[in-house]
């Protein structure tokens, strides 16, 4: 594996792999040592989280980080071409981290250097590092991938994350609700695709019937400026909000996750539940980040 | 009403047959003949087949395989011969190539390759290229929406 750009060349040994590495970094961080080596990462759009984890990831392993973060005042503003701006970057780099706004950004940057390049989100293409640190997630939570009952809530017309998540759980013979209000629901190829792939799933606008049901709730943001009109938007704003009292009968095992940030959709009072798992998420990001940047370095037997 | 009539013969040369009506500049466009080449251009012939075709004719120019493919998302049915001495010496179909590289454009506004200098580079959806992959935003696209380059 030399670089890690989209969820679709990966495959179900190979993302195992990397959830394996996760997990023995997460309980001895020692083992690796990746001092002297350094990340670049090449943020042409501010994505404060998704940088401050890969930053995070390759510091605790003892690396070093360089970053371009935005482009005002860098070679770009003058007119330099992607390609230049990272073939400069990879001289002074042994890996690169990009966040670009164009699809496709990152599997270019891919075929232009000659070091590890790992895609930190294209738009609204992939996010890969996001989708394993997810499965990571899950399979911390549950003890496995297989055969899990998941609701995915909120945009899921928009929601790259979501998207990804059921491509990414497909191989795992999952049973999904896709729970959104019925203009935001799951775009019909990615319908078509799971079908296809024997994926048992149902379409949902209401949640209250199948909380009691699932292993995995998975939550995301309802943006305003989807909608077409406010009225409409008024209309479904609250009928996707997670509270406490809504998984008082749930299974013991659910977990509720949600890529964060949140605004209003997970009721603060969840976070005291045994069922809120959304910081442990944004933790797992550090250990999945960990065992990418340490693959690609070539630093994993 | 056009009227048919028959399009010289060649002596050395390249003859490409069974072209979609009317797509013949743009099969002329991609291949892209020297200054000096001499081209005939047939339009509206019957063909049994499909009904009219467009039939170009090369004189003095012998297209290979490889040159004759980048024609395959405009002309899928198109036939080739190459003539020498007034004689059909090779006759081959286009095919379709599994990756068709820096032909065609990317519908994406937001697609990387329409906003860096660089060849756009396409994988086959349907073996008949009625549908292609682009390998950078990884989007589908049906070959009737997209642009040649
Ligand atoms: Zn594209």
């Amino acid at each position: 594996m030399k670089n890690l750009i989209s969820m679709r060349d990966l495959s179900a040994d190979k993302i195992l792999q990397l959830l394996a590495l996760a997990e023995s970094l997460e309980k001895d961080p020692t083992q690796l040592d990746l001092s002297r080596r350094v990340m670049a990462a090449v943020f042409y759009e501010a994505s404060t989280r998704t940088r401050m984890s890969f930053e995070s990831a390759m510091k605790r392993l003892g690396g070093e980080v360089i970053a371009m973060v935005g482009t005002s005042g860098t070679s770009v503003e003058k007119g330099e071409t992607l390609a230049d701006t990272t073939k400069v970057i990879a001289r002074y780099s042994d890996i690169i981290v990009i966040r670009h706004p164009l699809e496709g950004a990152a599997r270019y940057v891919s075929e232009q250097v000659s070091i590890p390049v790992v895609n930190a989100g294209d738009g609204a293409n992939q996010h890969p590092t996001q989708s394993l640190l997810d499965l990571y997630t899950i399979q911390k939570a549950q003890g496995t991938l297989e055969g899990l009952k998941l609701a995915l809530v909120g945009d899921l017309k928009y929601g790259r994350t979501v998207h990804s998540l059921a491509y990414a759980l497909a191989q795992f013979n999952p049973e999904f609700f896709f729970v959104s209000p019925k203009s935001l629901s799951m775009p019909i190829h990615i319908l078509n695709d799971l079908s296809r792939m024997g994926v048992k799933f149902k379409e949902k606008t209401k949640l209250n019937k199948i909380v009691d049901d699932i292993d995995i709730m998975y939550v995301t943001r309802i943006q305003r400026e989807r909608f077409p009109d406010r009225e409409e938007y008024e209309k479904v704003k609250n009928a996707y909000i997670i509270t406490a009292d809504l998984l008082k009968n749930a299974k013991d095992n659910l977990k509720v996750m949600h890529p964060l940030p949140r605004v209003n959709e997970i009721t603060t009072d969840v976070d005291s539940t045994k069922y809120a798992y959304y910081f442990d998420q944004a933790e797992n990001g550090i250990y999945m980040r960990q065992a990418i940047l340490a693959t690609l370095l070539g630093e994993v037997k | 009403m056009m009227k048919v009539m028959k399009v010289d013969a060649i002596r050395n040369g390249t003859v490409i047959d069974h072209i979609p009506a009317g797509r013949v500049q743009r099969v002329l466009a991609i291949l892209k003949p020297r200054g000096t080449d001499v081209v005939m251009m047939g339009m509206n012939f019957s063909s049994k087949a499909m009904r009219k075709k467009d039939i170009i004719k090369i004189e003095g120019r012998e297209l290979n395989q490889h040159e004759v493919n980048s024609i395959a998302l405009i002309a899928p049915d198109a036939k080739v011969s190459i003539i020498r001495d007034f004689n059909v010496t090779q006759k081959f179909k286009v095919e379709v190539p599994e990756v068709i590289e820096g032909l065609v454009l990317c519908p994406n506004p937001k697609c990387i390759t329409n906003a860096e200098p660089m060849l756009t580079r396409f994988a086959l959806v349907e073996a008949n290229g009625s549908k292609l992959s682009c390998q950078y935003c990884e989007r589908v696209f049906s070959t009737d929406e997209m642009d040649h380059v």
